[in-house]
């Protein structure tokens, strides 16, 4: 075996045990944590809300019903799940490709400049703070007030501009994309990091020699700087969906779902805590590592590559 | 600066513009909560945290129909001193100030040439006079609200004054116990403390013995047994509260310390013993013969040698882990509840409550965000480097 693992010295030779004793108290806690309610989860998907019988059961009679996949009915069909699903649509479009246009954009002109280090320190704060703290910054931008005097800074504006203030939380469709822009606003941060560092692995000679050949830094940038970092930007964009799929803090602190708000996860939140529908809450569950599946091949498909590299 | 210097100057500006109105935009959020969370309750709802350095309210209006007989500090007149109290007592409301306005003085009109101010400019006075005369003056900045929201005070008032005057909360004693108030922030920040320090331990301990066997030692099934754990990494969150929520339900571990350190644990055990095997893996092998050689044993080689050298990877797991734990809501919501609230709990809590108003919000949140921040600028390196490498953690 060790002969196999050109990696380990083949001097480094252990009883049959040892290595054992220092995974065990890994193993336990990965699979008391993670397998098991993984497993559990799946299981419960197919019975009812009770826990009492097949999810069949929870069927009403005269309305189509999709026997022990029930739970999947009600995730997949149900008008409040629809919504979700579409909401978490319109953040992957409109948050992953906000943030890479963003985070490459300042990446690109940050690298420019002197004060680069203070600017990225700027734009990368925001990963800092918790989704909670950035609720309350973003309630505050967007505060909606019904007198005279506005205290949101967007609203003020708004009304300095000779507009009508907007109640930019309880709008549909425009709170979605309220919501989306706190996203943004703390993830672009992320992006900029990653893109920034591989921005600087590309050749400067390449750059110059293009440069020196006429060519205008538009074309620099889009024939020469976005092909060779393309494998990190889609890295960047797969990263960011998965985020995106399982958001829940900033929906849940600035509009509870309300409002034709809601996404996937909080939907799961609610199913599970507020009306106490285990059964429904793990078919959400499931359809929601469904959706992040692709993603997590693709991740360690990646991981396999990286390895090989080695 | 010569010509090509200029023509360089000029040719970056469209850069330097962009960028700046960039980093601009994305501070003002924060500055906005910063400014707020230092200004009296009176002042936010009444102007925006913008005109936080501008005349207060009414002060305009006082310019353009008092200022003239009563002089800019109010004293000019000696029988109508309006930085005396007692005075404006009784006029402090606009309709008792447009009533006394109307009535004569000295048989003359009071106003002389000058009309009398309408209803919304007699408010604006009347508030201007309150805080001349020292009835309602609250300063432009203070530490009212972190204090209120540190001791869990939500009455209408402010919680020294409360104090001062005697009327607190049942829940409030006003002796250093207020600090452990259950509703407070600053109880919170123990909890969040309590939360996050062993739950950052902990998987980093685990991960450093997993991660140890996976690069440096020889067992069946070591290939797949990693790729399972990269694949581990993935696996929503959501997906593994409710069966331990149950399971914890039948331990009576909800709502304790020891379940949410527990789960955090086990939630971040692959992507700690993923960075750490890389990291550790990375190392010469040939240290590690030499030590053998040298008739280390393998809990010599690990605690002597691999332990000291992986100190970067640690730092850099550490401070990942320790502010997704610091941030976290849903865990905290679902395993400790209000039983033990920590910050994002509470800030959570107040925001859907519609009992506190923005001065206790903005300091609550202030709170929350001070240690990630101080981390972050202090450990700046560490964080960006922990921050890239779990870049698709769970």
């Amino acid at each position: 075996m060790a002969s196999k693992n050109s990696n380990v010295p083949a001097i480094m030779r252990q009883g049959k045990f040892t290595p054992w004793f220092y995974l065990l108290p890994a193993l336990i806690v990965m699979g008391t944590f993670i397998v098991y309610p993984g497993i559990n989860t799946f299981l419960l998907s197919f019975r009812n809300n009770g826990n009492t019988g097949w999810a069949s059961t929870s069927c009403v009679a005269g309305q189509s019903c999709w026997g022990f996949l029930e739970n999947f009915h009600y995730a997949l069909t149900s008008q409040i799940m629809q919504t979700a699903f579409l909401n978490n649509l319109k953040w992957i479009l409109l948050m992953v490709s906000g943030t890479v246009i963003l985070g490459l954009l300042i990446a690109v002109l940050a690298d420019r400049v002197k004060y680069e280090p203070i600017a990225k320190s700027i734009i990368f704060l925001p990963m800092a703070i918790s989704f909670v703290g950035a609720g309350v910054i973003w309630k505050f931008m967007y505060n909606f007030g019904t007198g005279d005097v506005q205290i949101g800074l967007l609203n003020a504006l708004i009304v300095s501009l000779g507009g009508k203030p907007v109640s930019f939380l309880t709008v549909p469709q425009l709170n979605t994309v309220a919501l989306i822009i706190v996203g943004v606003w703390m993830w672009t941060g992320f992006c900029m990091t990653i893109l920034a560092a591989a921005l600087k692995s590309v050749s400067t000679e390449i750059l110059e020699a293009a440069r020196v050949d006429g060519a205008s830094e538009w074309m620099v940038f889009y024939k020469i700087m976005v092909p060779q970092i393309m494998p990190t930007i889609t890295v960047v964009v797969t990263t960011m969906v998965i985020n995106v799929l399982k958001i829940f803090d900033i929906v849940y602190v600035m509009t509870g779902g309300n409002y034709g708000t809601d996404v996937i996860a909080n939907r799961m939140y609610k199913e599970m805590y507020s009306m106490f529908n285990t059964g429904r809450a793990a078919a959400i569950a499931i359809v929601l590592i469904l959706v992040i599946v692709p993603a997590m091949i693709f991740n360690i498909r990646r991981f396999r590559m990286q390895e090989s590299e080695r | 600066m010569n010509r090509k210097n200029l023509r360089r100057w000029f040719k970056g500006l469209p850069t330097h513009i962009i960028l700046i109105v960039i980093c601009t935009i994305w501070l003002i959020p924060t500055l906005g909560l910063l400014v707020t969370s230092f200004r009296p309750f009176q002042n936010i709802n009444e102007s925006g945290w913008w005109q936080v350095l501008a005349p207060p309210k009414g002060a305009a209006e006082y310019k353009t129909y008092c200022a003239e007989c009563h002089g800019a500090n109010g004293k000019k007149l000696v029988n109508g001193d309006l930085t005396d109290p007692n005075l404006i007592q009784n006029y402090n409301r606009s309709f008792a100030l447009i009533a006394m306005l109307q009535k004569n003085i000295n048989n003359q009109p009071h106003m002389g040439t000058v009309p009398i101010p309408n209803q919304n400019d007699a408010a604006s006075i009347a508030t201007y006079l309150r805080r001349l005369s020292g009835i309602d003056a609250p300063p432009r900045f203070t530490l009212n609200n972190y204090i209120d929201a540190m001791v869990g005070y939500r009455g209408s008032g402010t919680y020294r004054d409360a104090c001062a005057a005697g009327t607190e909360p049942v829940d409030l004693s006003c002796t250093l116990s207020d600090m452990g108030n259950p509703r407070g922030m600053g109880r919170a920040f123990i909890n969040s403390l309590i939360v996050s320090i062993p739950a950052t331990v902990l998987p980093i301990l685990f991960a450093a013995f997993a991660a140890y066997a996976f690069s440096w030692m020889d067992f069946k099934g070591r290939q797949w047994m990693f790729a399972l754990l990269v694949g581990l990494q993935v696996v929503p969150l959501q997906m593994t509260l409710i069966p331990i929520s149950r399971l914890y339900a039948q331990l009576g571990l909800n709502g304790t310390f020891l379940g949410i350190w527990l789960f955090h644990t086990g939630f971040g055990l692959p992507y700690a013993i993923y960075l750490m095997r890389n990291f550790l893996g990375s190392l010469p092998r040939e240290i590690f013969e030499s030590a053998y050689l040298d008739g280390a044993s393998a809990w010599t080689a690990f605690y002597r040698l691999a332990i000291p050298l992986s100190v970067p990877a640690i730092a850099s797991l550490a401070i990942f882990q320790f502010l997704w734990i610091w941030n976290d809501l849903l865990v905290a919501l679902v395993f400790l509840g209000g039983q033990h609230p920590v910050l994002t709990y509470q800030i959570g809590n107040m925001v859907t409550s519609l009992g506190s108003g923005w001065q206790l919000l903005t300091a609550a949140a202030f709170i929350s965000m001070a240690l990630p921040m101080i981390v972050f600028f202090g450990l700046q390196r560490f964080f960006v480097s922990g921050l890239l490498a779990g870049s698709v953690k769970g």
